[in-house]
């Protein structure tokens, strides 16, 4: 059994592992449609945006991973974070790590995130880290196809039977309990603001709203009331299904430490 | 050995090395060569030995450690090592740098080539409509009859880099390199 790694968390530190989980952990859940999608080209469309999204995620590890080291903490590489950090020291927030539920879950969580990691990548090309900013301007592209499969499907969805409309509103009431946290600040958010490393979070909201109120009112679905509840996966601290996924992610590298293909 | 002959000596090895990379295919896409696909960036000369600068293409590529093995292996077969290869992200790839030569490959390898990518950042998500590119805007047409009644399957297909189409007139399934 390996043991835990100790992250160095400064606030740069922080912000480029919030983006970074975020990648991972979506692909995780992505991931584990492969061989269970509706169909074969779902299946497949399912695995590649997983694989865009982990990709995303072992270039940002990579970076925070060099921030750690700047900063005087232990030079962590992309497969130490991915694998050997405990659990409150993932920063994904708590909407990503949700279990992957029915395709109607998946697809309308997939447009939540992939909407907002468009609008990310957008503000990042411009960050004053310029090796997160190359990381952004490639992701962004990826995002925009990401996006595009959402929102398809959600009006595919949303505007189908009465049983994938019933579908995506139960989908939508249990992702919506999750929104608020996307965009709530805090101190790394400020400090990645003022330092020019990358936009906070909540100044993506308004946004982020028009672009989901548009394809809600194609696909006949409406924008849930947001609740006054905010998770908190980003300060690491994760809802019960964060550990059993952390097991499954983690599982080979714990048992089999530095294990390869 | 004066620094002017090093230098001539690096460009005779640079030229070289072009010509062997435009040997060493692409493992998904073996129709095309790293130059026509857009991804060699430039070969750089060293005292030490050549630099070979490549852009990925998608993040997530499972290909892009091996292309890069292969880059090491074709020019040290060449006799041209000592190489090394760097990874530059910054301008990201696009599928404008695949070469006039390189989309004709892929026409007769059966994909179809990408179009020119859409400018600006602000390209609005288009809500349904037509997964039908008749309508012209993203017309791909079928490389095996030329028609553009074609119709998309799937925005993702065997590769992260390929599309799902079907040809409408000859009803062949195939494959298109989409913009990036």
């Amino acid at each position: 059994m390996t043991a835990s790694i100790q992250v160095k968390a400064t606030p740069a530190v922080q912000y480029v592992l919030r983006l970074g989980d975020l990648c991972l952990i979506t692909g995780q859940r992505l991931g584990e449609w492969c061989g269970h999608a509706p169909i074969l080209e779902e299946d497949i469309a399912l695995s590649n945006m997983a694989l865009d999204q982990i990709g995303q995620a072992r270039a940002l590890l990579t970076r925070a991973g060099q921030l750690e080291a700047a900063a005087g903490g232990a030079p962590h590489d992309e497969d130490q974070l991915a694998f050997l950090r405990d659990e409150r020291d993932y920063l994904n927030p708590t909407l990503a790590e949700l279990p992957r539920g029915d395709f109607a879950f998946t697809v309308l969580r997939n447009l939540a995130v992939s909407t907002l990691q468009k609008l990310l990548w957008e503000k990042l090309q411009d960050s004053s880290d310029s090796e997160l900013a190359a990381i952004a301007g490639k992701a962004l592209k990826e995002a925009r196809y990401h996006q595009q499969h959402a929102a398809d499907w959600a009006v595919r969805l949303g505007d189908g039977t009465p049983e994938s409309q019933r579908r995506c509103e139960v989908a939508l009431a249990g992702i919506w309990r999750y929104v608020p946290e996307l965009f709530a600040s805090d101190a790394v958010d400020d400090a990645a603001h003022a330092s020019g490393l990358g936009p906070r979070w909540s100044d993506l909201h308004e946004a982020w709203l028009a672009e989901m109120a548009a394809v809600f009112d194609e696909a006949g679905l409406k924008l849930p009331a947001t609740g006054a509840y905010c998770s908190t996966g980003r300060q690491g601290i994760h809802s019960e299904h964060m550990g059993h996924l952390l097991a499954t992610l983690q599982h080979l590298q714990r048992t089999y430490p530095g294990g390869v293909w | 050995m004066t620094a002017a002959t090093a230098t001539a000596v690096g460009a005779a090895d640079t030229a070289a090395a072009w010509a062997v990379l435009h040997t060493v295919l692409d493992p998904e896409v073996p129709a095309l060569s790293l130059p026509d696909l857009g991804i060699v960036r430039e070969v750089l000369p060293h005292a030490d030995g050549l630099e070979v600068v490549l852009t990925p293409t998608y993040s997530g590529c499972p290909a892009t450690e091996e292309i890069e093995r292969s880059v090491v292996q074709a020019l040290d077969a060449a006799g041209l090592g000592p190489t090394r290869v760097t990874l530059r992200r910054a301008p990201a790839w696009t599928t404008d740098w695949i070469s006039d030569d390189g989309r004709r490959k892929l026409r007769e390898y059966g994909i179809a080539p990408p179009g020119p990518v859409a400018q600006g950042s602000a390209v609005p998500i288009r809500i349904v409509g037509g997964r039908r590119s008749a309508a012209g805007i993203d017309a791909v047409a079928c490389p095996r009859c030329g028609s553009a009644q074609t119709e998309r399957l799937s925005a993702f297909g065997s590769t992260a880099c390929k599309a799902l189409y079907r040809c409408i007139a000859c009803r062949e399934p195939f494959e298109h390199f989409k913009p990036i």
